[in-house]
């Protein structure tokens, strides 16, 4: 059955998904890395999330057929993993800390500074699609608290007042 | 106090000795410079698999991951001989645990010598393939990684036959996606194979039966990254560099963090005491503040009192204690800050990172923070601490399918026996007055 006939019967129906030919290469890659391809399961999410920003769920049964796994496994995979994306976010991701040692060094005020910068709550994306907030646990620079990640970039000590000016360098 | 500082020609840093964050990690050719590699040659030329596994069973490694297991002991259980078939060695470098940033210190400043590790360790249980479970967060980590695993790679230690021996080993860096589950072995294990990280019922150990179905040793990052020191030295050098009469061996990467003048992490002889690690490295605390209570290695681990400081910080010490070592990296509240509140964030983040898999953790750890909250915003019902006191022993060791809500308990009973005042002034005014009446 063509996709627009499909389209009739269910107009909710997610819009057809090709890997790009970038994303198999990348793909087979990873599952060179191991005796059975579903333990690239993560990482060909990452492959995807990477190129497109997020996994949309019409990815899920693409990148099931190149692991040759049930979509349904790759799917309980794909919901499990805090960092794997089921849902647009912004051009930046703010990955805010908000374990005992952020906790006691100012998390609370640098995650109130954050909400009152951005216009969003946790969980959110700024409505000029440019930056999601996200809640992480421990990053693992206890030393450098409160902190968060903007992308791959880890920031901190960071004092509420310098939150607007961190972000602005951030386009 | 004695203090050996880092001036002092009798004080041993092995593992951060070549770590000099100003100019970044030494590449291979510096690496090979310091004598990089020279113990992995030894090893694979002169050494059997069963002669490395004897020195670090006599050197008594213990793992640096949380739990203390001893290192040798663990790679005992693992079958030998021709007819073994694949074998996986994994590293846990899925530090997630609140309060530790030592493991990302030795992946990003010292990769080479985590690479040269791993294939130490890899001989000695003549391991097949390597994975290094590396949390998706650590990205120079990863970088760094790879860019030593191909330098490795290049020179002849990793792939088919290697330094002319049978031996064949591939090694490979796998990055996650989240979860603090992960860093539960069997849960890793899990992960690794492309599944949801939730953990496996033991027996059979992941050392018979493992990542798919084969003997498997996970070890944590700084565990490993003692054992090029250990085969070169000898295991009694290593025994010699702990502290004073500890009974346990080597070096540990101790930290802090909290409000103290100078958080950081720094490698100390093995029995260095809280006291040493608050008030000479970290500088004690910030504005005249004073020590109220403190995690001694992680958020997994029981609060401790200022009395405790001049305990030696090794794992029989500190248990004796009634707490745990755990990682090594203390957290530190002041006493001006609120143990009702700390306590509700450490448990805020066990039940946002439980698997779900089992029951009294998954419907557990949130009602424990629903009273939390509640105490926090002195809304407490008189019942409250009761049912707290109950979920640290509904939650204990036995009731859970794995150690994640007996952990999560260890932060909460202790606070519950040191500070109970705190979470009675959270109760509501009227439940505060049944209480009375109740326990009157």
């Amino acid at each position: 059955m063509s996709q627009s006939v499909l389209k009739i019967i269910d107009p909710h129906a997610p819009e057809p998904f090709l890997l790009s030919d970038t994303e198999r290469v990348e793909i087979q890659h990873e599952i060179s890395h191991y005796p059975d391809p579903r333990a690239a399961s993560i990482e060909a999410l990452k492959v995807v999330q990477r190129h497109r920003g997020w996994v949309a769920d019409g990815a899920i049964p693409a990148i099931a057929a190149e692991l040759g796994i049930p979509a349904a496994e790759l799917e309980g995979v794909a919901t499990f993993y805090s960092l794997i994306f089921r849902h647009p976010v912004g051009r930046h991701v703010v990955k805010v800390c908000d374990s005992i040692a952020c906790h006691l060094t100012g998390y609370d005020e640098l995650r109130d500074a954050l909400i009152a910068s951005l216009g969003v709550r946790l969980g959110e994306t700024t409505r000029d699609g440019r930056f999601t907030l996200l809640p992480i646990c421990c990053l693992g620079a206890c030393d450098r608290g409160p902190c968060l990640m903007i992308d791959d970039d880890l920031h901190g000590p960071l004092e509420p007042a310098h939150v607007a000016a961190l972000l602005e360098s951030y386009p | 106090m004695s203090v050996r500082s880092a001036s002092d020609p009798h004080y041993q840093r092995p593992l951060t000795r070549l770590i000099d964050r100003t100019v970044g990690p030494l590449d291979f050719t510096g690496y090979q410079a310091e004598n990089g590699y020279a113990v992995l040659r030894r090893v694979v030329r002169d050494l059997a698999p069963a002669d490395v596994q004897g020195i670090v069973k006599a050197s008594n490694l213990r793992g640096r991951g949380g739990a203390g297991f001893p290192t040798g002991v663990k790679w005992g259980l693992i079958p030998m001989g021709p007819d073994a078939g694949a074998k996986y060695l994994v590293c846990n470098a899925d530090e997630m645990e609140p309060g530790t940033f030592k493991d990302r210190l030795l992946m990003e400043q010292a990769p080479h010598q985590l690479v040269e590790a791993m294939l130490i360790a890899a001989h000695a249980i003549q391991a097949t393939a390597g994975y290094i479970f590396l949390r998706g967060e650590y990205v120079a980590a990863a970088q760094r990684l790879n860019d030593a695993v191909a330098a490795a790679r290049a020179a002849g230690y990793i792939g088919a036959n290697i330094l002319g021996s049978p031996w064949s080993f591939e090694l490979y860096v796998h990055t996650g996606a989240g979860r603090y589950i992960c860093g539960e072995e069997t849960a890793l294990i899990n992960s690794l194979e492309g599944r949801r990280a939730t953990p496996r019922a033991k027996p059979p150990f992941p050392q018979i039966a493992g990542l798919w179905g084969r003997p498997t040793i996970v070890n944590n990052v700084e565990t490993l990254s003692n054992l090029p020191h250990i085969l070169g030295n000898g295991s009694d050098w290593f025994k010699d560099l702990a502290q004073g009469k500890s009974p346990d061996s080597g070096t540990k990467i101790y930290g802090c963090s909290g409000r103290v003048n100078a958080p950081g992490c720094w490698e100390l002889p093995i029995g260095t005491t809280g006291r040493e690690i608050l008030e000479v490295h970290a500088r004690g605390m910030q504005h005249g503040r004073t020590l109220k209570a403190w995690l001694p290695g992680g958020a997994s681990t029981d609060f401790l009192l200022p009395e405790h400081l001049d305990l030696a910080m090794d794992y029989e010490t500190i248990a004796k204690a009634g707490s745990r070592m755990g990682t090594g990296l203390t957290t530190v509240v002041a006493d001006n800050q609120s143990m009702v509140s700390a306590v509700r964030n450490l448990e805020e983040f066990f039940a946002r990172e439980s698997c779900g898999w089992c029951t009294p953790c998954r419907d557990g750890l949130p009602w424990s923070v629903k009273i939390l909250q509640a105490l926090e915003a002195g809304r407490g019902q008189a019942e409250d601490l009761d049912v707290l006191t109950k979920l640290t022993r509904w939650l204990g060791p036995g009731k859970t399918f794995c150690p994640h809500a007996p952990g999560a308990m260890e932060p909460l009973q202790s606070a519950l026996k040191y500070f109970r005042a705190e979470f009675e002034a959270g109760l509501a005014r009227s439940g505060n007055t049944t209480t009375m009446a109740g326990t009157a």
